[in-house]
């Protein structure tokens, strides 16, 4: 389904950082990076009013001629995002939103573990096989 | 009207909806100005079927002369030629003309509407005042209209209406105009609803064939879109977008169809492969040729796209909205490509990017067109995305021909771009003429390397100027590093390395290939790359203006831990410390360091209880993070939280209690200006490096450091004391220095110089109470060296004393701690000194030997029970003193020792113990007297005692002292008694005193073995008798009656005694006489003193000197009293208070106080001897205290306790009622 699931901290440093082995891990960590700029605006654009009762799926990012980046925010400022492959049509917002929504209570998980430091990047095998399943999907 | 008419219609924005005119040409002609201005005056409401919102629309109309061709014919379904209404003109008012010829055209010209069955007509009767006049036969203005209405309009009356003088400016006219332009609105709008009503229904229809297997796409789309140019024709340019989003999505869903096998046969026509890529066309509202390519069915997916969009782009710049243009192209251009490459279509490599390409710029140059700058700038992220697109594209270009390759484009490159240019076809007229079309841009570009770079780097500032480009490489990386984003950094880096490469920055160029050469995410064999680029550089011999360079340590090697050896880190000066350095190394292959260094700090000042870096194993552990997977983590350090107590000191209970933060600098500190290792720039490095030569170092030669841990192990420099503080750490590659300016957390190592000391202690284990005095004791000397090396012939001086003589013994030898096997110790003594020799003993360590000592018991003295004086206080004295809890005496033994390393002698003091008190008692029985001696073992150990001997001291033979011991050895065991029994016999009187001395034999069980001589154990007491005379005459002292009391003031303060006072000193005035005043006080109303109580007397100053005063008391009750009070002080006549020294004075007295009977019997049989040592002297507190007298002058001194004693103190005298004459025996003991 997801070529590229990314969690990226508040700091916006990488918390994980996960693609499909087979391309170019590098243009992945960069489309995801760029696409923070990207979430950046879209969340300073909702304004401070609004924040409370903010939708945390941010909806597509940007389109690239290959890849479709999706964003989303948790209320903590940590941000997912998902790289789709464009040629996949059978993605529709729905799916995406879900896809979040898993990706969120796997994180949420996470970050219940006494023993996950947060900040730290996630190595947690739950999370892992979850972000698998995401990606395999497609294939 | 010519013009209209003769005009062609296009589709152009200045399409109006046709309306047509009949009738009188001349007068619409006429009117014709003011109507086309009039109409769109006023908006009109236009409701609309489907629910719809109803809309305001002001209606514009072309107005054509009407003909039957304009009428459609059956299945025409043209929306745009449809004319929506028709209007008949005509001035006729006379009935004649109207019957002859008019009647007649609205006749036919009704019947041609009718055949086409067109509802939406209106006749119009211009009447005018002028042409009223002209005719004379007018009829009623009224009749032609009401003919007319008559004869066509036979229900709809509406469709005929009049206007009044419309050339003239009269308020008349102006009604007529406006009610006629109200019916030519609602007219319209009318036919509006009704005709395109139609129209969408047919549409619908159609659409929803499209299941239907000869069901074009095109076809549809042709429909739709008359639809669409209706809307615009309107300027309801939101629902003719809508009509062109429904024809993308409704396209965009077939082509996901196929995608999913579910392919329509009109897609056929899509799929064809692509022949122009000549990017998208903007200028024009309708693109005429593509349109009619979509018409006749040939157009390719490009094609139709590129018309859809430009359409929609029209429609989007009219609705204001430009930035959803670029937001749709963006799209728009994904999609395509995907689109292709989703129906297979086959396309020439490269073409997309053109198109892709010339699209952007066509986007972006229409969008530019309509904006200003201003706005421009504002909303260059809605632009970026599309030039950024451009730029990729044609840096794929630029790969693809062969364009950025290092050697030019090759043959196959130019065949390629000449496909490429084919396929841009010409440039199109609209953008001839100007200079910077995106087609000469993109011809230009394509055809030479040159012009490439040149219009690449427009948009790129990438190749060519690798300055600028490392400025923004730097700048990327430093975002990358600060929010740890490794690939990323990898990646800048290796286009730093390149840029800083071509710029010959060597130091900057190295650093990176240093971080790059340990940078785990790129592969062995180009990390090898950037190591050798480091080494080969090293390796260069360096040329005469060359300075080392010196890198970043951070990128070379990690330290991971240091361990000291001897873990506690503080050594003495010159010992050994050693500091095992483990070094993670991060190049990939093995390097030789020429030197490894570590700058120390010292400083003077000991750390003592500063903590230091190391803890009980002497490990220091440096902070693990990789410098690159880290450092997000590194913005923001953990939280070291501890939590804090503070108690009350009291009661300990909590007075507060909180969490401390031990990192606060860490986290506070500020962000920006910490130069971060990972990217040092070349100005920081080198201050840094500027090392003192002078500065001590850790230093190790030739460390070959393998990919991985290292272990290196240094020696430290330890000459000087003070502490050491790890700086810097240096390691030099041939011209190359990796310096890693800071090591955390601090490392330090102490050294420590020590004075020699001397420490003489019993040797332990022996007993409680340490040395024993009287037997042979083993002491142990232990000598540190500290700085002091003993050399040979070092020996130490000891003084001699008397009292303690060193027993010489062949088992001496000393041992030298930290060193195999005892050295003989050689021991000289002569009279004054023994002198031990010392075997050589190098600095630090720590020489043990032992001696025998023994000291001497001093002659036991009678003091023993004397020491308790009359206040009952223990008195203290310096030499010898009772131990606290078992009485033990003890002696302090003091020692001089010369040692070599000093000039001066060193005093120490031993305490010796003597194992045994001894205590003697007077028995008595009957007329016997008998000497017991208690002998107590208070030591620890077991001994025996032998040959216990009373002898007197000054022997007389009026008294015999008959032992009764007769055991010869006996055992006493610790805290035991021996008691030993003498009967004293004599002959004549006995001696006012009697000085005893006992002597035993003893020595310790345990040094029975070795055969140990006895040592003798003296005891040396006296005995007095005391002075009681009975009173003579009568036995007893009655009530009532006088008595004669006899105070007798002795001086005690002499040599003679055996305790010697320290007082003796003072006894150097020589005859002297000194004034004491006594006084016979009675403070418990038991006597009466008669006459004087009290007086002055001289005593002589010298020993035993005695002073009797005879005095008269009366005891006023009968039974045991006590004796009066007497009181002594120091008589200091006012003249001579500076004669008599105090010290002169302190002398101790001993009142002997002999109470007279008055009725004198001399009872000598009762009277007793009492020892002084004896502690049954009854006691009822008679004390003599010292009181001060307020006396003017002269003055009276008190003695200080313990000077004056009491010889009466606790004795009672019996006392008979008056008339009694009973015998009592006076109870002494």
């Amino acid at each position: 389904m997801a070529v590229c699931i990314a969690v990226i901290a508040k700091e916006n440093y990488p918390l994980y950082i996960r693609s499909v082995p087979t391309q170019n891990e590098l243009k992945f960590h960069y489309t995801v990076h760029t696409s923070l700029d990207v979430v950046e605006e879209k969340i300073s654009a909702v304004g401070k009013a609004m924040a409370d009762q903010r939708e945390l799926y941010l909806g597509l990012l940007y389109p690239t001629e290959d890849y479709k980046v999706y964003g989303y925010v948790t209320n903590s400022k940590v941000k997912f995002v998902i790289v789709v492959d464009s040629s996949n049509t059978s993605l529709r917002d729905n799916e995406i939103r879900s896809m979040f929504r898993k990706l969120h209570n796997s994180f949420t998980d996470v970050m219940c573990n006494p023993f996950y430091n947060p900040g730290d990047t996630i190595q947690s095998k739950a999370f892992d096989g979850m972000v698998s399943a995401m990606m395999v999907q497609a294939s | 009207m010519e013009a209209h008419e003769e005009k062609p219609i296009i589709y152009t924005m200045e399409n109006k909806p046709i309306v047509t005119c009949a009738g009188d040409q001349s007068l619409f002609t006429s009117l014709y100005t003011s109507l086309a201005q009039q109409l769109p005056k006023e908006p009109m409401e236009w409701r609309r079927s489907y629910g719809r919102a109803p809309k305001m629309i002001h209606l514009e109309a072309n107005f054509v002369q009407f003909k039957e061709e304009l009428l459609p014919k059956d299945g025409n379904k043209a929306l745009l030629t449809f004319p929506f209404l028709h209007i008949y003109w005509t001035d006729c008012c006379d009935t004649e003309v109207y019957k002859a010829s008019v009647k007649e055209d609205m006749q036919r010209w009704q019947n041609i509407l009718r055949l086409h069955s067109s509802v939406d007509w209106l006749i119009v009767v211009v009447e005018s005042d002028a042409k009223k006049k002209n005719k004379t036969n007018i009829l009623p203005r009224t009749s032609i209209v009401d003919k007319i209405r008559n004869d066509f309009c036979n229900k709809q009356s509406d469709r005929c209406v009049v206007l009044s003088d419309p050339l003239k400016e009269s308020s008349r006219s102006q009604e007529s105009w406006s009610s006629f332009l109200t019916k030519l609105r609602t007219l319209l709008l009318m036919s509006f609803t009704k005709n395109l009503g139609r129209f969408e229904d047919d549409m619908r229809t159609l659409r929803e064939k499209r299941t239907e297997p000869g069901w074009s796409f095109c076809d549809y789309f042709m429909v739709q879109e008359e639809l669409a140019f209706v809307f615009e024709m309107l300027q309801q340019f939101e629902d003719a977008l809508v009509q062109y989003d429904e024809l993308d999505a409704l396209f965009t869903q077939y082509v996901l169809n196929f995608g999913a096998g579910d392919g329509a046969n009109w897609l056929g026509s899509f799929c064809a492969p692509v022949r122009s890529w000549n990017g998208l066309l903007l200028r024009r509202p309708i693109d005429m040729e593509k349109r009619e390519l979509i018409q006749r069915g040939e157009a390719s997916l490009l094609d139709l796209r590129s018309y859809l969009f430009s359409r929609q782009c029209t429609l989007l710049i009219f609705l204001q909205r430009p930035w959803e243009v670029t937001l749709r192209a963006l799209e728009l251009l994904h999609n395509c490509v995907q689109e292709l490459r989703l129906l297979e279509v086959s396309v020439v490599p490269g073409a997309l990017d053109c198109w892709v390409f010339l699209s952007c710029l066509e986007v972006l140059h229409r969008i530019e067109g309509c904006c200003d700058r201003s706005q421009l700038e504002a909303n260059c992220s809605h632009t970026v995305g599309l030039w950024t697109y451009a730029t990729e594209k044609l840096k794929s270009l630029g790969y693809l021909c062969g364009l950025v390759a290092e050697n030019g484009p090759t043959s196959e490159d130019l065949n390629r771009t000449v496909d490429l240019l084919a396929g841009l076809g010409t440039e199109r007229p609209e953008t001839g003429i100007t200079m910077q079309s995106p087609y000469k841009k993109l011809k230009e570009a394509l055809s030479s390397v040159e012009a490439f770079e040149k219009h690449y780097l427009v948009s790129a500032l990438r190749k060519g100027d690798p300055e600028r480009a490392e400025g923004f490489l730097e700048e990327s990386l430093r975002l990358y590093v600060a929010e740890g984003w490794s690939l990323q950094v990898t990646h800048t880096r290796k286009q730093m390395a390149e840029c800083q490469k071509l710029l010959r920055q060597t130091d900057d160029y190295l650093q990176t290939s240093a971080l790059l050469a340990g940078d785990a995410n790129l592969n062995q064999e180009e990390r090898t790359h950037f190591c050798q680029e480091i080494l080969s550089f090293a390796s260069q011999p360096p040329g005469p203006s060359d300075q080392t360079v010196a890198l970043s340590m951070a990128a070379f090697a990690q330290l991971r831990q240091l361990q000291f050896s001897p873990p506690g880190a503080v050594v003495h000066v010159g010992a050994a410390l050693q500091l095992e350095l483990r070094v993670r190394c991060l190049m990939p292959v093995a390097v030789h360091v020429g030197q490894l260094a570590a700058t120390l700090h010292f400083s003077l000042e000991q750390g003592g209880a500063r903590g230091r870096a190391g803890q009980g194993d002497g490990v220091v552990l440096f902070p693990q993070g990789s410098p690159l997977s880290g450092a997000g983590c590194s913005l923001t350090p953990a939280l070291e939280l501890y939590e804090m107590q503070d108690r009350s000191p009291s009661d300990s209970s909590l007075n507060s209690a909180g969490v401390v933060c031990k990192n606060v600098h860490l986290l506070l500190r500020r962000h920006d200006s910490n130069a971060s290792l990972d990217t040092p720039t070349a100005g920081v490095l080198p201050a840094a490096v500027a090392v003192d030569d002078g500065a001590q170092m850790l230093r190790a030669r030739d460390v070959t450091l393998q990919p991985g841990d290292n272990s290196i192990l240094f020696t430290a420099p330890v000459r000087n004391p003070g502490s050491y503080t790890l700086r810097q750490l240096c390691g030099s590659v041939g011209r190359v220095q990796f310096v890693q300016s800071h090591i955390y957390p601090v490392v330090q190592y102490e050294v420590y110089s020590q004075e020699p000391q001397l420490t003489i202690e019993p040797l332990s284990g022996l007993s409680v109470y340490n040395l024993l005095a009287g037997i042979p004791q083993r002491v142990k000397f232990t000598i540190a060296t500290g700085h002091y090396s003993i050399k040979k012939g070092d020996a130490l001086q000891l003084s001699n004393t008397d009292s303690m003589p060193i027993l010489h013994s062949s088992r001496c030898s000393a041992t030298i701690l930290s060193s195999t096997g005892g050295q003989a110790l050689s021991i000289q003594s002569s009279e004054k000194v023994t002198s031990i020799s010392l075997p050589p003993t190098p600095p630090y360590h720590t020489l043990e030997f032992q001696l025998e000592v023994l000291c001497h018991i001093p002659p036991a003295p009678l003091k023993l029970d004397s020491e308790r004086l009359t206040n009952g206080e223990v008195r203290h004295r310096s030499k010898s003193r009772s131990h606290a809890d078992s009485a033990m005496i003890h002696i302090d033994q003091k020692v001089s020792i010369d040692c070599p390393w000093s000039i001066y002698s060193t005093l120490i003091s031993l305490t010796f113990y003597v194992p045994f008190k001894a205590k003697h008692t007077l028995l008595s029985a009957g007329r016997r007297k008998y000497i017991q001696v208690c002998l107590q073992n208070v030591s620890d150990s077991n001994f025996h005692l032998a040959d216990p001997v009373l002898v007197e001291r000054q022997p007389t033979t009026t008294v015999e002292l008959l032992s009764l011991n007769a055991k010869r050895q006996q055992l006493v065991c610790s805290q035991q008694s021996l008691f030993c029994l003498w009967e004293m016999r004599w002959a004549k009187d006995l001696p006012p005193c009697l000085q005893c001395e006992f002597s035993a034999s003893f020595v310790p069980i345990s040094a029975l073995d070795p055969p140990a001589a006895f040592k003798t154990y003296r005891y040396e007491f006296q005995l007095d008798r005391a002075e009681i005379c009975p009173a003579s005459g009568d036995k007893h002292c009655r009530t009532g009656t006088l008595c004669g009391l006899e105070v007798s003031i002795t001086r005690q303060a002499e040599p003679s005694e055996t305790e010697g006072e320290e007082e003796e000193s003072t006894e150097i005035e020589g005859l002297k006489t000194t004034k004491l005043m006594y006084e016979v006080v009675d403070n418990s109303s038991n006597w009466a003193v008669c006459g004087k109580s009290s007086g002055v007397v001289s005593m002589p100053v010298a020993p035993s000197a005695t002073h009797r005063v005879q005095m008269e008391v009366m005891p006023l009750f009968a039974g045991h009293l006590p004796f009066p009070n007497i009181k002594v002080f120091k008589y200091l006549p006012h003249s001579a208070a500076q004669v008599i020294q105090p010290d002169t004075d302190s002398c101790l007295e001993n009142d002997n106080l002999s109470l007279l009977d008055k009725g004198l019997d001399d009872q000598g049989d009762t009277a007793s001897i009492r020892s002084r040592g004896s502690v049954h002297s009854v006691g009822s507190g008679e004390q003599q205290r010292e009181q001060q007298r307020g006396l003017p002058m002269p003055r009276l001194e008190p003695f200080s306790p313990g000077q004056v004693f009491n010889w009466t103190q606790g004795r009672q005298v019996l006392v008979l009622p008056a008339t009694d004459d009973h015998v009592m025996e006076v109870n002494v003991t």
